[in-house]
């Protein structure tokens, strides 16, 4: 298991997606790749999985949903009924609509917050954390590919150098 | 070029028959006199709507003994005054529901199908205006459908004109004798007058043809010029297009629609029909292109541009039913007799079309098409699609019926055989303009752009 790696810098995200293709191309293993900002196709050219947000999201909006619908029908019908506008608050399905604004924005605020801590704790993410990024130009404009090496330095330096390529090193202190 | 397969012509052709026919029975069937009303009234479905309120009707329970008074007063329009006549009144107010019934079942499927095409007229419009980079490819596909909007409306104003003959009671403003004995209705005869309102009607149908004619004039243009001047004419024009439709859009809504209840009204239903129209024009939109990719056409079109199709079905779905609800519920709350007796009348006799919709119109897309996979794959867009077209005709049905025919109502011959007919000369209409040009609009100066379209 070796951790070393090659950091190969860019300029530009066109030539960065076509050195990808390539580097995947010829079967080298790109570990991450540090943009400054998203670059629409490259999860797809790198062959990540796609997110499966979208049904923690929906999973999260149905928590708030119900979440919603008890603390309401607790509040509103159980423990205090209450004579609002000539409706009286004798059962949850008569004073529904009243209620239908309360239940969207709950559904939405879990789903929201729920996926945000969510995306936070995939990404390891959290206050005061050390930036993970190995070269601080990557939040400037350049684009850094990380690639695993197996002893194959040249071959792979060679190929990146062909992709485009503006800088390729060794970092010497790498920890993982 | 697009030909117009034999197969689907003869099908259109049949459903127009068909659903000639089953307008002819429908005319035939209703009632001449008083008498007759009586007996079909008594030996036919009456109070059809009255048997699935279960669930429901514990909810209008409320609202009930407060408006029950003025809904008496409202549902019978100008005919509830002379209480003394009381059951005579009631019976001609019956032959009068019954006789709507024929006029009203083609005036829904008319406006409907009209609809379709004026939406897609809007949705054009605003991807011209926005200079949209993803959706030149079906650009034919909309200028298809919007053909209909011409021989469309000017059926809905034929309609609208017989009524103003009094061939029928659908608007019973334009009944002198019932204005004279209601002074809500007296006090709209300045705007709710008939040559004041056909004036209207043809003006707002004269705006939209011809936008409609100059922007494919363009749009063809464009095809065979060498620089981009016919773009940009179109792109002026949709943009002051988009100015005038979303004016005559709304008074359009007042006038076809609203004004067939004329003591009720809502600020906000000039937008309400704006979004069933809107995604049922994306959704025609949809269904057309799978068509058409489906018999090997369209081979630019990719499920990038389906998937797109897709959110907005499932967008427009959901602002349809943020309008219904935005509307239900401040008329439910504020419980004013004038205006609750909309939604009464609707619960009432109408509840498993009312409610019926909203599962349609909202639950079944929103749960359908909420994954991402799903609105790339034609067989969910398909399904999806033919339920919200045909609870966005409940929507106009549970908009026009009520008023016009009351408790009387039935999806039957008469109803089945106006939206067969309607869809019949639809898609006529439709498939004809397509085989008049290229279906790739490939002057565009966005086509390239659209055609490498991907998500």
């Amino acid at each position: 298991m070796s951790n070393q790696v090659l950091h190969a810098l860019y300029d530009d995200d066109d030539v960065l997606l076509k050195a990808v293709k390539e580097v995947r191309e010829q079967k080298h293993h790109i570990e991450e790749i540090y943009t400054p900002f998203p670059v629409h196709g490259l999860d797809k050219a790198m062959g990540l999985e796609g997110t499966r947000i979208g049904i923690m999201a929906f999973i999260y909006g149905c928590i708030g949903f119900s979440v919603a619908i008890t603390m309401i029908n607790y509040i509103m019908i159980e423990d205090w009924p209450q004579n609002i506008g000539g409706k009286p608050s004798f059962s949850f399905l008569s004073n529904l609509p009243a209620f239908v604004p309360v239940i969207f924005e709950m559904t939405v605020f879990f789903a929201a917050h729920l996926m945000v801590i969510t995306f936070y704790m995939r990404s390891r993410l959290w206050p005061f954390k050390e930036a993970e990024n190995p070269n601080p130009l990557t939040t400037d404009d350049k684009f850094l590919m990380e690639i695993e090496i197996n002893g194959n330095e040249k071959e792979l330096t060679a190929l990146l150098k062909k992709t485009g390529a503006i800088e390729i090193n060794i970092p010497q202190n790498h920890e993982e | 070029m697009y030909t117009f397969p034999n197969k689907l012509k003869n099908i259109a052709r049949v459903l127009m028959l068909l659903g000639f026919i089953g307008l002819v029975l429908g005319f035939l069937g209703a009632p001449k006199n008083v008498a007759e009303a009586k007996a079909m009234a008594a030996t036919e479905h009456h109070g059809e709507g009255h048997g699935e309120s279960g669930d429901h009707h514990e909810e209008t329970h409320v609202d009930e003994s407060h408006a029950e008074k003025s809904h008496a007063e409202e549902n019978h329009g100008g005919e509830a005054h002379g209480e003394g006549s009381h059951d005579s009144s009631h019976d001609e107010h019956l032959l009068h529901q019954l006789q709507n019934k024929p006029w009203a079942a083609l005036y829904v499927a008319a406006f409907f199908f009209f609809m379709i095409s004026l939406g897609t007229l809007a949705f054009y419009a605003i991807q011209r205006a926005a200079q949209a980079g993803w959706s030149p490819v079906l650009y034919r596909v909309m200028e298809g459908i919007t053909a209909y909007l011409l021989p469309g409306g000017i059926i809905v104003i034929v309609i609208l004109a017989l009524s103003g003959m009094h061939f029928n009671h659908l608007f019973i403003w334009m009944d002198p004798e019932v204005v004279a004995h209601d002074k809500l209705i007296a006090g709209k005869v300045g705007f709710l007058n008939v040559p004041f309102f056909l004036g209207r009607a043809f003006f707002f149908l004269a705006g939209w043809a011809l936008y409609r004619y100059f922007s494919r004039k363009f749009s063809l243009a464009q095809d065979e010029a060498n620089d981009i001047s016919n773009h940009k004419k179109n792109f002026r024009i949709s943009a002051g297009f988009l100015v005038f439709y979303i004016v005559t859009e709304s008074i359009m809504s007042w006038d076809w629609i609203m004004s067939i209840d004329p003591h009720w009204f809502s600020t906000l239903f000039g937008w309400y029909v704006f979004a069933s129209m809107i995604v049922s024009a994306v959704t025609a939109i949809a269904l057309i292109t799978i068509y058409l990719k489906s018999q090997g056409y369209l081979e630019f079109v990719n499920d990038s541009h389906i998937h797109d199709l897709g959110k907005f079905m499932f967008g427009f779905s959901v602002f349809w039913t943020y309008l219904w609800f935005s509307q239900f519920m401040l008329i439910w709350y504020s419980n004013i007799p004038e205006e609750v007796t909309y939604f009464i009348t609707r619960i009432e006799d109408y509840n498993i079309t009312f409610f019926g919709m909203i599962v349609m119109n909202f639950l079944f897309p929103l749960l359908v098409l909420m994954n991402s996979d799903y609105k790339r794959t034609n067989y969910f867009i398909i399904m999806a699609g033919i339920v919200i077209l045909l609870g966005h005709y409940l929507d106009i049905f549970n908009m026009i019926m009520p008023s016009a025919v009351g408790d009387q109502w039935f999806i039957g011959i008469a109803e089945i055989g106006g939206f067969l007919f309607f869809l019949g000369l639809f898609l006529y209409t439709v498939f004809t303009e397509l085989t008049k040009a290229p279906l790739l609009a490939k002057g565009d100066p966005y086509i390239g752009e659209s055609e490498r379209f991907h998500y």
